[in-house]
């Protein structure tokens, strides 16, 4: 008999492009710009970027629930990517307004002229009038999305290198990513951090040369572009976790040790594993800041690599689809409660607000997730495909921290 | 006999209590050789010392024909250097299946990249349902290896081994908590591949080591103690007194 190959477990991935692609036609057919205007074109945003969380949700379930490895800081690599893709956005579009602007003076203005202009317009906020080192590249979109790939792989690479290289692993590994995060964010609250401190980087929204577009038509596009980036990242990512990749991967999250002794480097998996993720979670941060529009230091908070981990427990563990479930029903639940549309419940003595009372209900989720659901969403799919859980009488399936839970492994 | 593990002047101290005191001793090629020695003695982490687990705080450690010192090299250096383990208790990844656990372990480039993308040959295929058949789990490919009993973990665990083509295979207590059947079985799977490489099996059943018919060494205190046909070792006064006078 065959192992399970990537064309074994093509199944599922087929069933999850097809729903991804009728979910994208639905919404394209109910949006403003190309069809009957039944959803809002911020509506059309909301989901655009959820699917963008979708898809930092897979790298965070690839390298938490499949390789064992709990990152608290994956959201710090989202983040940087979007302030890279915001660096272009701000340049290109402040150009576009300098040039016109200086096409009324009566002589020809010079490069320097509309440097100058462009620097003066982004960096006045925060009393400067000079392009700080890291925007050299700024003024070039094919550097620029290099960048964007390049600065949070690089970190992730250096980063992680130092972790694995000296075995840290479990609490310790995700105590030092929550560090990572947090430092990184009190770094870039600061205003001579180059980009622009707590203001963080605005007007994304509007994309250079693309001034006549209307937002109802750009919030499509980018809509588009982002369930594609889902969809190609769900069949990269399930191909990465079958055959026998995904099974050395599946063996670290068990039992490391083990793992050293059949000849693999597992320092070098979870680097390749560490970096790997990051990216994904850049890109994502690429395709979601335009659509978020404002991007700052709140971003990388490490709180937000914490809801990372919670949308994936509750979507399931070490299963894709779970963590592109738990990241789009939590997420979507999230600003429902805390855009204030939910109803607040009068107890008579006490009034419910869910702007307030959401994160309580959202960790009581989890918590209850946690004890009694380990499987999350994925357990409610186990009932129609008829897998079951196996009777270990409670005991994980591996040594390590990470290790499977007998509820959440297949028999 | 030339030395296939050459281990010379070693020794390991944790938190001031000496495991191993000045141990030396050879493995030839080819050579299959049992280590016993009452609980405690240093045999595990002799072990952990060869694969890499345990650095050892003085001592060389080398091994094959160009003496490659392994004290340099990482637990996976080690691995693919040629020197396979099978630990106390069995270590398989029981929530993957039989096939595989094999496929993981076979002979093949480690690195990430070609891990990616490598995919299993028709031989490869081949060589998992021999292996499988040579330790008894020719109809238990597809099971999780979790729901294995105890004795085919171990097989299943010596059948990686078997894999991964080691020179030299390390083997720590492999009888425990088998049944007699199984014990046999496992003796002659172990003799059996003994005749392709060297083996070092550690064991307590002096039953189990008489089978193997080997030369043994006896180990106490973190050194040698004896060594020899297990009729000499055995009558030795020193081993009587530490091991066997009080078995
Ligand atoms: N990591 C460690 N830290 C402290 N002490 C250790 C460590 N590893 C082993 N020891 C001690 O070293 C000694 C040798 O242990 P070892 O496990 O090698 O014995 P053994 O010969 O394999 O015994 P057994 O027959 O019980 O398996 C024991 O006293 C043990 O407590
Ligand atoms: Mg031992």
């Amino acid at each position: 008999m065959m192992p399970k190959t990537y064309l074994a477990q093509n199944r599922s991935v087929l069933i999850f492009i097809a729903c991804l692609a009728l979910f994208t036609l639905a919404i394209t057919l109910m949006s403003e710009a190309y069809g009957a205007p039944l959803i809002s074109t911020s509506f059309v945003k909301t989901l655009g970027k959820t699917l963008c969380l979708c898809l930092v949700a897979l790298a965070m379930d690839l390298i938490w629930g499949y390789a064992g490895i709990l990152s608290l800081g994956h959201m710090a690599f989202f983040a940087l990517g979007g302030y890279m893709a915001g660096m272009w956005l701000m340049y290109a579009r402040t150009e576009e307004i300098v040039v016109q602007a200086l096409a009324q003076s009566p002589l020809p203005a010079t490069a320097e002229e509309i440097t100058q202009g462009i620097a003066t317009q982004i960096f006045g906020v925060v009393g400067s009038s000079d392009f700080p080192l890291i925007w050299s590249f700024a003024h070039s979109f094919p550097l620029q999305m290099a960048m964007a790939v390049l600065v949070p792989g690089l970190l992730a690479l250096v980063f992680g290198w130092l972790a694995f290289r000296s075995r840290v692993t479990g609490v310790y590994l995700s105590i030092l990513t929550q560090a990572m995060t947090l430092a990184l964010s009190l770094y870039l609250f600061q205003n001579d951090s180059g980009l622009r401190g707590n203001n963080g980087l605005s007007g994304l929204q509007n994309i250079p040369g693309l001034g006549d577009v209307g937002q109802d038509k750009l919030s499509i596009w980018f809509f588009w572009a982002s369930a594609l980036a889902l969809g190609l990242g769900y069949i990269a990512l399930s191909f990465v976790v079958s055959g026998k990749f995904g099974s050395v991967i599946r063996a670290i999250r068990d039992d490391e040790q083990r793992v050293r002794f059949l000849g693999y480097s597992v320092e070098g998996y979870k680097l390749f594993l560490f970096t790997l993720t990051a990216i994904i979670a850049a890109l994502a941060g690429v395709l979601y800041y335009p659509q978020a529009g404002i991007i700052n230091p709140a971003e990388l908070a490490p709180i937000a690599s914490i809801y990372l981990a919670v949308w994936v427990a509750i979507g399931g563990r070490g299963r894709l689809y779970g963590a592109v479930i738990g990241a789009a029903f939590v997420s979507l639940l999230s600003s429902w409660f805390t855009g204030g549309r939910a109803p607040s419940i009068p107890l008579g003595f006490y009034t419910v607000n869910w702007v307030d009372w959401w994160l309580v209900l959202l960790g009581g989720a989890f918590v209850a997730v946690t004890l009694f659901a380990p499987k999350g969403f994925g357990g409610l799919f186990d009932r129609f495909s008829g897998r079951r859980s196996p009777d270990r009488k409670g005991a994980a399936l591996g040594p390590d921290d990470g290790s499977l839970m007998e509820k959440e492994a297949e028999a | 006999m030339s030395a296939l593990l050459e281990v010379s002047g070693v020794s390991v101290t944790f938190d001031g209590f000496r495991a191993i005191n000045n141990l030396s001793f050879n493995i030839g090629i080819g050579e299959l050789r049992a280590v016993i020695g009452p609980n405690g003695a240093g045999k595990t982490t002799f072990m952990d010392i060869v694969t890499g687990k345990t650095r050892p705080d003085t001592g060389t450690v080398t091994f094959g024909e160009r003496s490659v010192s392994l004290l340099s090299l990482s637990e996976a250096q080690i691995a693919r250097a040629g020197v396979g383990r099978k630990f106390q208790r069995p270590t398989v990844f029981e929530d993957q299946s039989v096939t595989e656990n094999l496929l993981m372990a076979l002979k093949a480039n480690r690195s990430p990249w070609r891990v990616l993308f490598w995919k299993p040959k028709v031989e490869d295929m081949a060589r998992v349902q021999a292996l499988a058949a040579q330790v008894g789990l020719a109809d238990q490919l597809a099971r999780k290896s979790g729901e294995l009993s105890h004795g085919q973990k171990q097989w299943l665990e010596i059948g990686m081994l078997l894999a991964q083509e080691p020179r030299l295979l390390l083997v720590d207590e492999p009888a425990a908590g088998m049944t007699l059947a199984e014990r046999e079985q496992t003796t002659a799977m172990l003799v059996d591949l003994a005749k392709t490489r060297a083996v070092v099996v550690v064991e307590h059943d002096m039953e189990f080591v008489r089978r193997l018919n080997c030369k043994v060494t006896v180990l106490h205190e973190g050194s040698v103690l004896a060594e020899g046909s297990l009729d000499h070792v055995t009558a030795n006064p020193q081993v009587i007194d530490v091991y066997l006078g009080r078995g």
